[in-house]
């Protein structure tokens, strides 16, 4: 078999080392390239973010134009999710962590999973690219028909981000599936992985099957606005509707791909440091992590619950979204259960997913209103809707990330973050999260709706408006703190020990960093060995 | 202690459900009688930010209990996992579920009734129709007078919207009676509201519509009977003999 080890030397100068960087098939250096990607675009749409709400700040227009404003609302959205959120939990975490965590060599197909890194840079470069061109899309993420067809903004960026995007994920699922059938370790059974391989396999299991069905969708619109087809116009006989069931029968299971790995790689930061097992692992499999992969094709109609859908199926989704607390809620029983009579070391991984799990339950649980479909013909489309998915989903999925890269930091570089920066940083990241999130849902209560550039007709609501850009601004202030503590760590951090954490599983078997191929030999797991077999 | 504190949250709501005089179970409403439809979504949504903060507050208590309970005492510490049998591991699985579940249900239950109210047009409800354009809103009555942006109503008569769009999504959003509805080209949804006294009330565009989609504003104008009469009156003398 064909592995990095045989290719890569990973020595030689500068041009040398970066030609090996570029053209590796090497599942860490990929899936650190795909963090590099991903923290890029985070970065730029997280400035986005800030000047989203100092427009919001007060009432009127504060420093810019609406048409400016709408496009720094589609790039915040679209690059946060397509370019920031799934390549850094599917493409860094699971490409970096999996083949470590199972006890591969690498991945399945190297070759395969470059050509995925690459989509995705170009994917990510596409994206970017918006702020060069003179006709910028102002379309939002969902991109809706016929707004996005009849808009002056270039849907074509829109849809070929989503194109490269998408044929990358499903490339990087092809690759990783067969790789946690094929290439585990002797003696990792399917009973022994760590949850986080679960996870991942769950989120790649939707990846392939719904992802197709997004591509369609944004095709169609690229037909339909560039060659001249009609499946969005009603007056050639088109359906305006079947692009917005077309797009969250996608998006909807997109926010488990979000979701899983996140709760997935949180099972391990608090199993490590918890140093405890995780609690009723079977539970968590099938009944969570299985349990969310059945529900998530059966809900998307909640997206649709005013869009004139027929009463029957708008209850019917309405039942089905409310089950979605049934999976979840037992993930939650996994993950607090775990703390049960562990014993709990605060590094700042830890922090990271003890903020998560506070900040998950007010965002799961603040779903359950969105998911009542009477109590939803009013927050829909309002700010309530924005602080709740990013409660859930946005803030959630980036503590995951930071506190991953914080766990995995020692791993990938042999080096040591400041652990005192890091605390700090994660201190100020989640007071700012919860000023700017728990007030903007405050706000959409009280009735103001979303992707609003001014809102004139609610002068009431300025001064909880600024708090919630205030709360951004504290935000952003820790998510620097967060990178300087990284790039610090980089520059001037100790070096690590192999398996700083003390941790059972087998990703900290190998050296740190670990060499190409990770694994010399592959290690054979004996009967009693168990990825979280901590106090026996 | 955890299985007391579970068990607690299965009797509250199955309390919840016996005792409170809820949306779901109220007496029968008369003959043309109209339902109150804010005060019922405040009714359903308080009731619900109750369960959600009890759910919270419970998970997170005992989150917080174990975060400072089981905290590392010396360096190489590890921890005690309890044994789980079969039979506690099942149970763990099945037990929340069901109560999850059962709130779920009860959720849906007071959800589905309410929804009901909200789509059942009330007999005799006075209809006008909508088209949305970006960016206004153009009413027409069943007399004939067309308005923009402006829509004028009796207070004390339900009122329902038939709306479609002449171009791209909008969504016609009446915060104070806590109800909107997407209009689209090609497709005829429906809304109906009921403005009990004379008065005011704002229309917002709720789905995004192009550059100046917050502005998409309007006003609904409650007026006593007898004074819309004369106005619609006027109106269509006004606009017949525009048009002649």
């Amino acid at each position: 078999m064909y592995t990095a080890s045989q290719t890569i030397s990973h020595k030689g100068g500068f041009g040398q080392t970066l030609k090996e960087w570029i053209f590796t098939i090497d599942h860490k250096r990929i899936g650190i390239l795909y963090l590099i990607g991903s923290l890029a675009a985070f970065a730029v749409a997280g400035l986005m973010a800030v000047l989203i709400r100092i427009e919001l700040g007060s009432i009127g227009p504060t420093i810019t134009n609406p048409q400016t404003y709408n496009t720094w609302l589609y790039f915040h959205g679209a690059a946060m999710i397509l370019a920031f959120q799934i390549p850094a939990l599917t493409g860094f975490l699971a490409n970096y962590l999996v083949p470590l965590m199972i006890g591969a060599k690498d991945m399945a197909f190297p070759r395969l999973n470059a050509l995925s890194l690459w989509l995705f840079w170009a994917g990510i470069i596409v994206a970017l690219l918006t702020f060069v061109i003179p006709d910028s899309p102002d379309i939002m993420w969902t991109g809706y028909p016929p707004y996005s067809l009849r808009s002056g903004g270039n849907t074509a960026f829109y849809v070929f981000t989503v194109h490269l995007m998408g044929f990358s994920s499903i490339v990087g699922g092809i690759n990783l599936i067969t790789t946690i059938i094929y290439m585990r370790a002797p003696g990792m059974t399917w009973g022994k992985l760590n949850i986080f391989v679960w996870s991942t396999l769950g989120a790649f299991i939707l990846q392939l099957v719904f992802i197709p069905v997004l591509a369609a969708a944004v095709t169609m619109l690229l037909l339909d606005k560039y060659i001249g087809t009609h499946f969005f116009d009603p007056s050639a006989g088109g359906d305006v509707l079947l692009y917005q069931n077309l797009f969250w029968f996608y998006s909807h299971p997109a926010v488990y791909v979000i979701l899983l790995p996140t709760i997935g790689i949180m099972f391990e930061i608090i199993a490590t440091f918890a140093k405890n097992r995780v609690f009723n692992y079977k539970m968590v499999v099938y009944g969570g992590i299985g349990g969310v992969v059945l529900l998530s094709g059966e809900v998307w109609i909640h997206h649709l619950f005013t869009s004139g859908m027929p009463d029957w199926i708008r209850l019917g989704m309405m039942v089905s979204t409310l089950m979605i607390s049934v999976p979840v809620g037992l993930l939650m029983i996994g993950l607090i259960g775990t703390l049960y009579r562990g014993a709990i070391q605060y590094t700042t991984p830890m922090l990271y997913a003890v903020g998560f799990i506070f900040l998950f339950l007010i965002g799961g649980l603040t779903g359950i209103p969105n998911a009542m479909t009477a109590i939803d013909l009013y927050i829909h489309d309002t700010h309530f809707i924005v602080g709740h998915f990013h409660y859930v989903m946005a803030v959630s999925g980036t503590f995951a990330i930071f506190g991953s890269v914080f766990y995995l930091f020692p791993k990938m570089t042999g080096k040591m973050y400041n652990e005192t920066l890091g605390k700090i940083g994660f201190v100020i990241t989640f007071i700012g999260v919860n000023v700017t999130f728990f007030t903007m849902m405050v706000v959409g209560i009280k009735g103001m709706p979303r992707r609003y550039f001014d809102y004139q007709q609610f002068p009431q609501l300025e001064g909880l408006q600024y708090m919630v850009t205030v709360g951004a601004f504290i935000i952003g202030l820790g998510a620097l703190i967060t990178l300087i503590t990284w790039i610090h760590g980089l520059a001037a951090g100790k070096k690590a020990v192999d398996n700083p954490w003390s941790s059972h599983s087998v990703e900290w078997m190998t050296s740190t960093p670990p060499p190409p191929g990770n694994f010399h030999p592959i290690p054979r797991l004996s009967e009693d060995w168990h990825p979280y077999g901590y106090g026996s | 202690m955890i299985r007391k504190f579970i068990n607690g949250i299965g009797l509250f709501f199955l309390m919840l459900a016996a005792s409170s005089p809820s949306y779901a179970f109220k007496e029968g409403r008369g003959p043309g009688e109209i339902p109150d439809i804010p005060g019922g979504w405040q009714h359903l949504f308080n009731e619900m930010l109750i369960d959600i903060t009890v759910i919270g507050i419970i998970f997170a208590a005992i989150t917080i209990y174990f975060l400072i309970r089981y905290r590392r005492r010396h360096p190489g510490q590890e921890g005690r996992p309890p044994k789980l049998t079969v039979a506690a591991a099942v149970g763990w699985a099945l037990i929340p579920a069901f109560i999850f579940m059962a709130d779920d249900l009860y959720l849906a239950a007071e959800g589905w009734t309410l929804y009901n109210d909200y789509r059942t047009v009330p007999e005799n409800a006075y209809e006008v129709k909508l088209e949305g354009a970006m960016w206004s809103w153009n009413f027409t009555y069943p007399e004939g007078v067309e308005t923009v942006n402006e829509l004028r109503v009796p207070a004390g008569t339900p009122i329902v919207v038939r709306m479609t769009s002449r171009d791209v999504v909008h969504s016609f959003f009446l915060p104070d009676f806590k109800v909107k509805e997407d209009l689209m080209p090609g497709r005829v949804t429906y809304l109906w509201f009921y403005p009990k006294e004379p008065g005011e009330h704002l229309i917002t565009c709720a789905e995004y519509c192009g550059v100046i989609h917050s502005s998409m504003r309007g006003t609904i104008i409650a007026m006593p009977k007898d004074e819309f009469n004369k106005w619609i009156e006027a109106e269509k003398k006004a606009s017949a003999e525009g048009g002649a």
